[in-house]
């Protein structure tokens, strides 16, 4: 078969075929591809009364659920470093001697460092993910263990693929903290409690087999249910399926470090100024350092001017909880907790309302709630004179961060923000190219430095309304040089024909691939 | 004599090169890049390297830039002096400042320098630190011992540790010796700066310091941490009705023309030349806080 090159709307050269991955839809624009067909749906099942669902074991559970090679299983973050499961069941599988399996995490943390020997081994052939870090994605990144690209999907992308049967899930492994012994679940009691479980909410509804992975197994029925017993095959208990001092600690607070709280401070002047800090306004920021602290700032504007705003969403921290509780927001739309005190609200608070990452972000349902969002406030590893947003890979090509909710976000609130510093050690954050496209530019409105704010041309009411605000403003190109003659011009280091990697667009399209280092 | 407003000096170790790319963006109105006390002594040449390099290259906008000197009686202060005037340090500190010779000899140096490199003779300035009792007691003849002198600043720890006193917040222990150097930058026509506040975590305590330091007249505060720079400032700017008297006050002194002596009536009240040059200084405190351009 010939393969073509061909340039997607990011301006990226992607061949129409990539070998692991298959034919190329590539990206056409943030809304420009309609879904088409209709979802995906499990086999039928059925329940006796008074069967039991409760395994002895993980093994039993792989046994039952009849895992054979080249079958697709999933896992989910929500127990970020500290979890456990993923690798019990893996461990489990390379033992039974299966090969070839295919992995749907919705991402993949440092506590996942053991599957590199799985992939040596050919137990794991596929990675579907939204993030990758550390060892596992220097591995991928420099010498292509995997022998085929890596997926990287969007929260939204993720949950879209799978309702989409794109991602077609055999058998979903969901830790919870807990559950009752017919498998109604929540994420938000027990000593491994990790608050919302949005992105697990998905796969057990459309993968064949589930099955629920607890250590603390609570009366039936479970008072409070995330994902209820009907889409439960079995329930396994164990003693632990995370380490709590690496799940959630305590609250995630607002940063000290002075560049971080400047550039916040800048980005809350931009924010007010926009005008759409306003009653009723709905918010959402990542839980990195500058991002977090535009909250500090925000707050304070609020309170001065007597604003409310009607929900704050996506992973939720102790900072957007206390918005709550004070009373600057009506509503929490949560999806991921990052915290134990965003767990605890979510419990005791009716207006902190969990969702799964399909209501969050999945652009081929009926309504998400990023596509309601006001404001965006996001985070960037690079950042290009296109305003494309790279938060996946380093400057030298690694893999080294995650797709998140980024891309779906940025596409529909009204107003996106980057905050970003302009250099890092000594790496300029704003390049003429990034690395790898993440969030495409023509859905990013606004980057915040602390040597200054620009606004993408393709908004001029927005660069009117801020400059008659008296906000300064510079051309992207100009804060480039800027920072260039303080760095230098860094020499872009040059990749191998080899993909390690296809980033797809949250509508399932190709943004951009990763390549293999040199 | 140059006027600006000093409302805040930042330090920051010239030794740190995040710092020297960033510490002008933190909004202060002055930057001291410090070789002394944050700069150990292994480090002293490659800080007072880095600190040329940085002069040299960066733009600091209109930040105003000083540099703390070694005291010249070391082994490095003399080339501090003479490595970062060429490289474009106009203001420097001079610590531990404590009588009219120290400025003399300083400003004597700076003459050769700026002759050796064709600078305008006397456009290096001095800022002096007084930091010990008899520094205090000497503070007019500091104050007036050359017309570089730009602004002399307090220095509270040193000054307690000699003194024998209890730093405590209230600060009673500094009250006099404060007033005292106010009294000395008064007399030379020259700002006066306040000591440092350590504690990041009693921000109501800084306020109270910020506070109290303006009304005996300082013009500004040493900052250690960015996050104070705010906190000052927001103290520092006039309310919008003593604005506006103070510039009805400026503007009828500008078209009486009255600079020279004289006494003047707005609005019914005598004004004389110090009441202008109160209002003076709050117009520009205003155009600083970017109340007015």
């Amino acid at each position: 078969m010939e393969i073509k090159k061909i340039k997607n709307k990011a301006k990226r050269e992607i061949p129409d075929y990539i070998e692991g991955y298959g034919e190329v839809k590539p990206y056409a624009g943030p809304f420009a591809t309609e879904p088409t067909g209709r979802k995906y749906a499990p086999l039928k099942s059925f329940s006796r009364p008074g069967a039991s669902k409760i395994l002895n074991s993980i093994k039993e559970a792989i046994e039952k659920c009849e895992i054979k090679d080249g079958m697709t299983i999933s896992f989910h973050h929500h127990l970020r470093n500290g979890d456990y499961v993923l690798n019990m069941v893996m461990d489990e599988i390379a033992k039974l001697g299966i090969k070839n399996l295919n992995l749907v995490c919705s991402s993949l943390t440092k506590a996942h460092e053991p599957l590199i020997e799985h992939i040596r081994n050919g137990v794991v052939t596929g990675i579907n993910t939204s993030g990758l870090r550390g060892e596992i994605a220097k591995e991928i990144s420099k010498k292509n263990i995997l022998g085929k690209p890596v997926t990287f999907r969007t929260h939204g992308g993720r949950a879209r693929a799978i309702e989409a049967g794109e991602l077609k899930i055999d058998v979903a492994f969901i830790a919870a903290p807990a559950c009752d012994k017919m498998g109604n679940m929540n994420g938000a009691e027990g000593k491994s409690a990790f608050g919302a479980m949005g992105y697990p909410m998905v796969d057990a509804q459309y993968a064949e087999k589930v099955v629920a992975i607890t250590d603390n197994l609570m009366p039936f029925p479970l008072k409070r249910i995330s994902i209820p017993m009907t889409q439960i095959d079995y329930v396994v208990v164990i003693e632990s399926i995370g380490d709590p001092e690496q799940i959630a600690t305590g609250a995630t607070r607002i940063t000290k470090n002075p560049q971080e709280l400047l550039i916040a401070e800048k980005a809350s002047e931009v924010l007010t100024a926009s005008g759409y800090i306003k009653n009723g306004f709905s918010f959402q920021a990542g839980s990195g350092g500058a991002s977090l602290a535009v909250c500090k700032y925000l707050k304070e504007y609020m309170q001065e001017n007597n604003i409310k705003g009607s929900f704050a969403a996506g992973g939720i921290t102790a900072t957007m909880v206390e918005f709550l509780e004070e009373g600057y927001f009506e509503a929490l739309l949560d999806t991921q907790s990052f915290d134990s005190a965003a767990a605890e609200s979510m419990l005791k608070n009716p207006a902190h309302i969990e969702m799964s990452a399909s209501m969050y972000a999945n652009p081929h349902n009926k309504g998400c709630s990023a596509h309601q969002l006001d404001v965006m406030i996001l985070s960037a590893t690079e950042i290009d004179t296109d305003y494309n947003i790279n938060s996946l890979t380093g400057s030298t090509g690694i893999i080294m961060g995650a797709l998140g909710g980024a891309p779906d976000t940025a596409a529909g609130a009204k107003l996106t923000v980057v905050v970003a510093p302009t250099m890092r050690k000594r790496i300029p954050i704003v390049t003429d190219r990034v690395t790898t496209v993440v969030t495409p530019g023509e859905t990013v409105d606004i980057l915040v430095t602390e040597r200054g704010i620009c606004v993408n041309p393709k908004r001029p009411e927005l660069i009117e309304i801020l400059t008659k605000a008296g906000i300064q403003l510079k051309t992207i190109e100009s804060l480039k040089e800027e920072i260039e003659k303080l760095t230098g011009v860094p020499e872009k280091k040059s990749l191998s024909e080899t993909i390690v990697a296809v980033v797809e667009y949250r509508d399932g399209t190709v943004i951009d691939v990763v390549r293999q280092t040199k | 004599m140059e006027k600006r407003a000093r409302r805040t000096m930042l330090f920051a170790p010239a030794n740190n090169p995040k710092m020297l790319v960033t510490a002008h963006l933190y909004g202060a109105d002055c930057v001291l890049f410090d070789l002394e006390d944050a700069v150990k002594y292994a480090d002293k040449d490659a800080a007072r390297d880095l600190l040329a390099e940085a002069l040299k290259t960066i733009d600091y906008g209109d930040t105003e830039i000083f540099a703390r000197i070694n005291p010249l009686s070391t082994e490095f202060g003399k080339d501090d002096v003479r490595i970062l005037v060429p490289s474009g340090l106009r203001k420097m500190r001079l610590a531990m400042c404590e009588k009219p010779e120290h400025v003399k000899e300083l400003d004597e140096l700076l003459t050769e320098v700026e002759k050796e490199y064709g600078i305008e003779n006397g456009a290096c300035k001095i800022q002096c630190s007084l930091e010990t009792p008899l520094a205090v007691m000497n503070a007019v003849s500091i104050a007036v011992a050359s017309p570089r002198v730009i602004s002399i600043s307090f220095g509270a720890e040193d000054f307690t540790r000699t003194m024998g006193a209890e730093r405590t917040k209230e600060g009673k222990e500094l009250f006099v010796a404060r007033t005292m150097v106010v009294m000395a930058a008064a007399i030379a026509g020259i700002d006066a700066i306040d000591t440092v506040w350590a504690d990041l975590d009693d921000e109501e305590g800084f306020k109270e310091e910020v506070k109290s330091s303006m009304n005996l007249g300082f013009a500004g505060k040493s900052c250690v941490h960015p996050s104070q720079i705010k906190i000052v400032h927001k103290i520092f700017t006039p309310n919008k009705e003593e604005l506006e008297k103070s510039l009805e006050i400026v503007r009828a002194a500008e078209a009486a023309n009255i600079s020279k002596g004289g006494v003047i009536t707005v609005n019914g009240k005598m004004v004389d030349i110090p009441v202008i040059a109160k209002a003076e200084k709050i117009v520009r405190l205003a155009k600083s806080a970017g109340m007015i351009k």
